[in-house]
């Protein structure tokens, strides 16, 4: 982040300003990715009209940075209307997360001429036989890849989000490889989020600690390795007054049909705007304002653990596993794999699961040795 | 010296944070903030009013200087705004091409 965009993000959190905005257009998609959290049947999304008067209300809070995503954006009929609204009368800078493989030379012409700040495109794999596997769908990553060149043509800014599990893990390195020779952008990301219903299977196709661990060790992926995995210094006491994240801070997630989270990854309804107007649940929701009022200091088995400091602790997740202030044992898992240090939550749960297992020698029948079963 | 019209460069995005407004160019995504004198005229750059008038208008009734010295000022920042295609400069009236008008 330049040294600007801090600043900016730092009198938008004294001000309370929402500086940047997700919305989910439609849970609609095209693909069908097999680590998928969202429902995507249609269950009402907001109409053009809501949808623009929403965008009009967030302007006026002062939001800057608009996400479009979905779901799959370029199934709305009306994207580009919504998109030229957001650009030409309320001047946000948009940025688009989407699959592509509805975009053309025209749509990208046209991205072109509306101005856009960056289109984020899910690649799983170079390989179709593994992306496609992914998606579900057949030929969806020769019309990815054709819609990032059509869209480079355009001289627009393009990254690859590439998000790891068992199936591609071995991948990663020629996803960037081709990103790099495309000139596009490319993020690693290992984690898998349960579903927005709570339904945890998906995380079994997440990479794992020896996933995890050997993706740290990647220097061009980290950098300094060393500096990387070190055992993190005890945090000092400013450190346990830092902010978890910009969640509910400067920043919130809106659902297609309305819904008000703190962000994409912590579904705590906070207000709808359907009844509600934006600003009156940003700085007036209830629950806004208890995700607002957390600290390190305040997080229950976190607060104790040697990796407060250096976690990358995600708050939705903790929120998705039960409790916003608990800890969110996926990034206790990242945390373990890069220092070899366990967390408190994962020796606490250790010890709650020898409690749980009580081994007792069974009296033995007159003249069989203690302890043996037959 | 011939009238020079300003208009907002409608690829840039913009929004007024406590007063002070941000612009990311269209161009290559740099972020920049204007300071009040820039983002008074980024606010009056409609393409219909001429420079002059809205020195005359706008910063000469805000600020306590010389109607000629201000317009000066607004001219070269005016074009540096310009270099950075955060607004456009011309010496005839440029046509709407941004029907909101001025950012929140």
């Amino acid at each position: 982040m330049s040294g600007l965009l801090v600043e900016l993000h730092a009198k938008a959190l004294a001000k309370n300003v929402p500086f940047s905005v997700q919305i989910d257009l439609t849970y609609r998609c095209n693909e069908r990715c097999v680590h998928c959290y969202l429902d995507h049947n249609d269950h009402g999304e907001m109409t053009t009209d809501e949808i623009k008067r929403v965008l009009a209300e967030m302007a006026d809070a002062g939001v800057f940075v608009m996400t479009f995503s979905g779901g799959e954006i370029f199934l709305r009929k009306d994207f580009f209307e919504i998109l030229e609204y957001a650009r030409y009368e309320l001047h946000f800078c948009v940025k688009l997360k989407t699959n592509a493989i509805m975009i053309r030379e025209q749509e990208a012409a046209r991205l072109r001429e509306i101005g856009v700040e960056s289109i984020q495109i899910s690649i799983y794999s170079h390989r179709p036989e593994v992306h496609d596997a992914i998606t579900l769908v057949s030929g969806s990553l020769k019309r990815s890849i054709a819609a990032a060149k059509f869209l480079k043509s355009q001289g627009l800014r393009v990254i690859f989000a590439n998000v790891l599990m068992v199936h591609n893990m071995r991948d990663y390195r020629d996803v960037r490889a081709l990103a790099e020779e495309l000139g596009i952008e490319c993020t690693i990301d290992p984690t898998v989020t349960p579903m927005m219903d709570g339904d945890r299977s998906v995380l079994a196709l997440g990479v794992g600690n020896q996933g995890l661990h050997e993706v740290f060790r990647d220097q061009n992926l980290v950098g300094n390795v060393d500096e990387f995995c070190a055992i993190p210094d005890p945090a000092d006491e400013d450190s346990l007054f830092a902010l978890p994240c910009s969640a509910g801070h400067t920043s919130c997630y809106v659902s297609p049909y309305g819904d008000v989270y703190p962000c994409v990854q912590f579904p705590l309804p906070t207000g709808n705007v359907r009844k509600q107007r934006f600003i009156d649940i940003w700085r007036d929701s209830d629950k806004m304002k208890e995700v607002r009022a957390i600290r390190l200091k305040d997080l229950t088995t976190c607060t104790s653990c040697s990796h407060v400091g250096s976690c990358s602790r995600c708050p939705g997740l903790a929120y998705m596993e039960g409790n916003m202030r608990g800890p969110s044992s996926q990034d206790c898992e990242k945390s373990f794999a890069r220092t070899g240090v366990p967390s408190a939550n994962m020796l606490a749960k250790k010890r709650n699961a020898a409690n749980l297992v009580q081994i007792r020698t069974m009296p033995s029948p007159a003249g069989a040795p203690a302890g043996a079963l037959a | 010296m011939s009238k020079l019209y300003v208009a907002r460069n409608p690829r840039v995005a913009a929004r007024s944070l406590d007063g002070e407004m941000m612009i990311m160019s269209g161009r290559d995504s740099t972020l920049f903030t204007l300071n009040k004198t820039a983002t008074i005229l980024w606010q009056a750059a409609d393409g219909a009013t001429s420079l002059d008038e809205i020195v005359k208008l706008r910063i000469c009734s805000e600020f306590d200087v010389e109607p000629a010295e201000a317009l000066q000022d607004a001219e070269n920042l005016a074009r540096e705004l310009a270099s950075r295609e955060i607004l456009e400069v011309s010496e005839e009236p440029i046509p709407h091409r941004n029907p909101a008008g001025a950012s929140r």
